[in-house]
């Protein structure tokens, strides 16, 4: 079987070589009363992997709160969903495909967005959106992370850009920790009427069971399991079978089609495959539902011959959606699908009862009660330790302390974390289905039109370095901060979702970074009265030299009632009074300017006054709303020097500015300050710091660079990294 | 007027399009296996990835049925407006002449461009100035266009160079920065930047409607072309 | 039959692919390397052999932009 890496022993028993322990064989042992087939065995080395049952992380996750007047569906589903007023959902999720995207990025990250979009399409939404969060090795040192950069950013292009769903917006993040475990969490939302929202519980015994979409081949065998579950190590060029590769145009026609059936009311229910293919996506159908199925794998139409029963029930062919049809309506549904060119196969049905049967030509080759399949896997508590010490190396510096603070800050804008992702962004259509308000670096947040007259707007945001100085106040800090985004275009936030990035939680210095993360999203979340709808877990993202930074990387989508007034992040008219606003107290400790002196990865974050924060944020997104504010940007990466720069860059003018002796120019605060501009009596009642104007940005006293060699270092600073023609 | 917009499995900006040209008219969609027309005034090949740009972009959509009432209707005269992949369709159909490439760069290029409208005697440009700026974005990875060089001088003596990047904005490589051409009968015209994504204040600039306005203009004439 | 057709650039037509492909194999240790030209490989098992010059006249090249030649793969 392709799970077996050569040179392993062949004694060790075939369940282990699954990746199952003993423990959890003898658990099966005792819950089935026999020996489980080699099928079942393939489908529960699957189904109790840490990728598919999150059996380190579900009871932490119970932690987040899930609950709120907008919600629609909650965590469980194939993606959540919130309620944006005129009959209509947003359903939204993000998920990880770290480690294929590591072996293979073009298509890891490809299907990556491929396996996002159909889990929104899953619940009846249409994708209107993508966007993705990407961390990689320093590009700057690493060839491998340049090459996984452009590779990645090549897939997402080719897959969102061929099925007409626009890329709108994102983070790209580069530490050495990511070296040999790249991040590739991608994000999507759909938009759909309410009525038109669907769950995938299965329904309704006798009703049946048909496959939709590609021909299902010997992708991503044993993927979920053998990649996902497993630290990478030396030797995963052989782990390339088990890579999916996906096909945006069947994608496509996958899409439209079921979205068609869903109009026409004919279907029970909807489910899309992904990791663990066939095996997954029936057992959550029937444990749901609270039903039995059956499925007759001889149907089930093959891209290759003689594919053995195991390798049809875990295969992870791309493309795939199963539905629960009933009997009268399979005629008509099999019409839509033949309209659309999509692949529709009848391959089993619902039974009463509680059994996931699999048969082969009428023989069973496995015949299991869902519950031990999908509840009784066991969940295991995580051992949380404290370290004593930082467990990070410190990044080599680039600069040593004495430099005069104008060479400070064009470091800070052509450096790879803040300089300008354009080279990237550039490789998306963000225009597509004609919604997009703000596209990329034209404000905080990207902004799209409902149709209505409002709009919604969404950011993904997560910082590795800080989480690892503070877990519980930089996993806290990474909503405060997307939170922040949203207010700046003018939108109140709705629904959160999340993809938590960590080492091997076995490890008890991860444990304690998960556990205490995901307290600091739970006392965040509560904070700002969001909900958490759904998300991911990737753990074992760990190479021998150590786990990656804790990435809680978090998505927020909010609403703005009037599309016109979508803020912008770029000054615009001399004259305007320039304010900072929020309870900004920045810190050294976990910034950007920090990494690049070479310190060492710690220190404690500021603490946050919550109620001035929400005041704070409250406060941007009225101003915007109203039209007072005719620019918003949030205080993120380099602090308030490179946040004005920033604001001087997008609209193309300087500013001048005096700031109290001695303020930190380059400190940290994520989520806690604004600079806005506008009209000096709109801005009455914040602390007005300056004017917008002149061809230069001057702080008094400080510093001051013209607005084009803020551009120049602010534009090529990932392209010279990248080598490309700046 | 009424416009058709063809739907290839895979195309994307078939609704845009709809949408966009519903703001000078009546616009409804053509599926790509019927050969009625609808009695349409001009007909539009959007942009998208008909057939997942399989074999070479727009291959494979140029024998769908509706292709062969597109043919007669453009030999006809009807007005044909190809955009991205749409122009792509009509080269491989030869109601266009050229073909389109890879971008020089090899990669997918998003990017808010200047074209510059050479000629307006036309029914695409015709609300247009000659040396006239338009604002319109491009989004493709295959918008190289390319002719051998005796028929890019035909094409320009006969006035069949429509549309040309700007001096500094041509994101893909077109030989001589052409943008769009025209048959020699100036009924079919085709484009690699996208006018319908510049109809509206609120998502971009509104350039894109003129071409749009000048099509409804010519739709309101009494019929025969230039 | 079983055909193989080999589609090529246009002599002449600037092929990027073919040029990206020729900076690169320096890079990685392999000197001596030009005229480097990147097209497509189309195989099929045909009835009548005579029908594929049409075939790709009309359908599997672009004569404009790309030149094809036609052999007999070993089935």
């Amino acid at each position: 079987m392709a799970t077996v890496a050569p040179g392993r022993a062949s004694t060790e028993p075939r369940y282990r070589q699954l990746g199952l322990s003993d423990y959890e064989y003898e658990l099966i042992l005792e819950r089935l009363g026999r020996e489980p087939s080699p099928v079942e065995l393939a489908m529960f080395s699957l189904m109790w992997s840490e990728h598919c049952a999150y059996k380190h992380s579900r009871r932490l996750l119970r932690r987040l709160p899930n609950t709120g007047p907008h919600v629609l569906l909650g965590p469980g589903e194939n993606a959540g969903a919130v309620d944006v007023g005129s009959g209509m959902a947003i359903a939204f999720k993000v998920e990880s495909h770290n480690h294929p995207s590591a072996v293979e990025p073009f298509q890891g990250a490809a299907t990556g967005v491929g396996g996002i979009l159909r889990d929104v399409f899953a619940v009846g939404a249409r994708p209107i959106a993508v966007l993705d969060s990407l961390r990689f090795g320093e590009p700057g040192q690493s060839e491998r992370s340049r090459y996984l950069l452009e590779r990645a950013v090549a897939g997402i292009g080719h897959y969102g850009n061929s099925i007409g769903v626009p890329t709108v917006g994102g983070e790209i993040y580069f530490e050495s920790s990511y070296e040999q475990n790249c991040l590739i969490n991608a994000m999507c939302l759909g938009l759909a009427p309410h009525s038109r929202l669907i769950r995938s519980a299965a329904a309704g015994p006798g009703n049946v069971l048909v496959l939709l979409g590609a021909l299902t081949g010997r992708d991503g065998i044993g993927g979920a399991s053998v990649l996902a579950s497993a630290e990478l190590g030396e030797g995963d060029a052989e782990k390339r079978p088990s890579v999916q590769i996906g096909d945006p145009f069947t994608e496509k026609k996958l899409l439209e089609c079921c979205l068609e059936l869903l109009d026409g009311e004919l279907l029970v229910s909807l489910q899309d495959l992904g990791a663990a293919g066939l095996t997954s996506a029936s057992a959550e159908m029937a444990s749901k539902g609270r039903v039995g199925l059956d499925i007759e794998i001889s149907n089930v139409p093959l891209r290759e011959p003689g594919m053995a029963p195991f390798e049809i029930m875990i295969s992870e062919s791309q493309e795939r959606m199963l539905c629960v049809v009933e009997p009268e309506r399979v005629g008509a549904v099999l019409a839509v699908c033949e309209r659309w060119e999509t692949l529709a196969t009848p391959i089993g049905q619902v039974t009463s009862g509680d059994h996931l049967r699999v048969l082969n030509h009428g023989r069973p080759v496995a015949d299991l009660p869902v519950h031990v399949l999908v509840d009784d896997c066991p969940l295991y508590d995580l051992e949380p330790v404290e370290p004593e010490n930082g467990i990070y190396p410190a990044s080599a510096p680039v600069l040593h302390g004495g430099e005069p603070e104008t060479q400070v800050l064009l470091t800070l804008m052509r450096s790879p974390n803040i300089s300008s992702r354009r080279h990237v962004f550039e490789q998306y259509d963000p225009v597509v289905q004609s919604r997009t308000v703000r596209r990329p670096e034209q404000a905080d947040a990207a902004v799209l039109q409902l149709g209505d007259g409002s709009a919604i707007a969404v950011s993904i945001d997560g910082n590795g370095r800080r989480v690892a100085c503070d877990p519980r106040r930089g996993a806290a800090e990474a909503v405060y901060e997307c939170a922040a985004n949203l207010a700046c275009v003018g939108a109140e936030p709705l629904g959160l979702t999340n993809c938590l990035n960590f080492g091997n939680p076995e490890k008890p210095h991860v444990a304690w970074q998960l556990t205490e993360a995901v307290e600091g999203l739970a006392e965040a979340c509560e904070a700002l009265g969001v909900p958490v709808v759904g998300g991911n877990v990737s753990l074992y993202n760990e190479a021998p030299t150590g786990p990656i930074l804790p990435t809680p990387v978090v998505g927020i989508v909010g609403k703005l009632p009037d599309a016109e007034t979508a803020g912008r992040l770029g000054f615009a008219r001399a004259g305007d009074a320039i304010a900072l606003v929020g309870p900004y107290d920045p810190a050294y400790a976990g910034s950007e300017l920090a990494k690049l002196r070479g310190a060492h990865v710690g220190g404690e974050l500021p603490a946050v006054d919550l109620q001035a924060l929400r005041a704070a944020h409250a406060a941007v997104r009225e101003g915007v709303r109203a039209g007072r504010l005719v620019s918003a940007h949030d205080i993120a990466e380099g602090g308030l020097a490179v946040a004005l720069a920033e604001c001087c860059v997008a609209g193309g003018i300087g500013a001048r500015l005096t700031l109290p002796g001695g303020f930190d120019l380059f400190g940290e605060a994520p989520g806690c300050g604004f600079v806005v501009s506008g009209p000096p009596e709109a801005l009455a009642g914040f602390t007005i710091i300056g004017e917008v104007g002149g061809e230069a940005l001057e702080i008094e006293g400080r510093l001051k660079l013209s607005v084009s060699e803020l551009q120049a270092a602010y534009e090529c600073g990932l392209p010279d990294l990248l080598e490309r023609r700046c | 007027m009424k416009v058709g917009v063809i739907r290839f499995p895979g195309s994307c900006d078939d609704i845009d399009a709809q949408q966009a040209a519903a703001r000078v008219g009546e616009a409804v969609l053509l599926w790509h296996r019927e050969r009625d027309l609808q009695g349409v005034d001009a007909v539009i090949v959007p942009g998208g990835f008909s057939y997942g740009d399989y074999l070479r972009a727009g291959a494979i959509a140029r024998f769908a049925p509706v292709m062969e009432s597109v043919a007669e209707f453009a030999s006809d005269g009807g007005l044909v407006f190809g955009i991205c992949n749409g122009f792509q369709v009509l080269c491989e159909a030869h109601l266009l002449p050229g073909a389109l490439l890879a971008n020089t760069s090899l990669r997918f290029v998003f990017r808010q461009v200047e074209l510059e409208v050479v000629r307006n005697d036309n029914p695409f440009t015709a609300t247009c100035e000659p040396g006239e700026r338009l604002s319109i974005p491009v989004k493709h990875t295959t918008g190289r266009f390319y002719a051998p060089d005796d028929q890019l001088d035909a094409l320009e003596q006969r006035g069949q160079v429509v549309l040309r990047y700007a001096p500094g904005n041509n994101p893909n490589g077109s030989v001589r920065d052409i943008a769009g051409v025209c048959n020699e009968a100036r009924n079919v015209f085709g484009l690699m930047p996208h006018p319908e994504h510049a109809v509206d204040a609120l998502t971009g600039s509104t350039d894109g409607l003129k071409l749009l306005q000048s099509i409804a203009a010519h739709a309101r004439q009494p019929a025969a072309a230039a | 039959m079983r055909a193989r057709i080999l589609v090529r650039p246009k002599e002449g037509i600037l092929d990027p692919q073919g040029q990206a492909v020729e900076r690169a194999l320096p890079a990685l240790g392999f000197e001596g390397v030009a005229n480097v030209h990147i097209g497509r490989l189309i195989e099929l098992d045909v009835e009548d052999p005579s029908r594929l010059p049409e075939m790709c006249e009309r359908l599997l090249s672009n004569p404009l932009i790309e030149s094809y030649e036609i052999e007999e793969a070993a089935k």
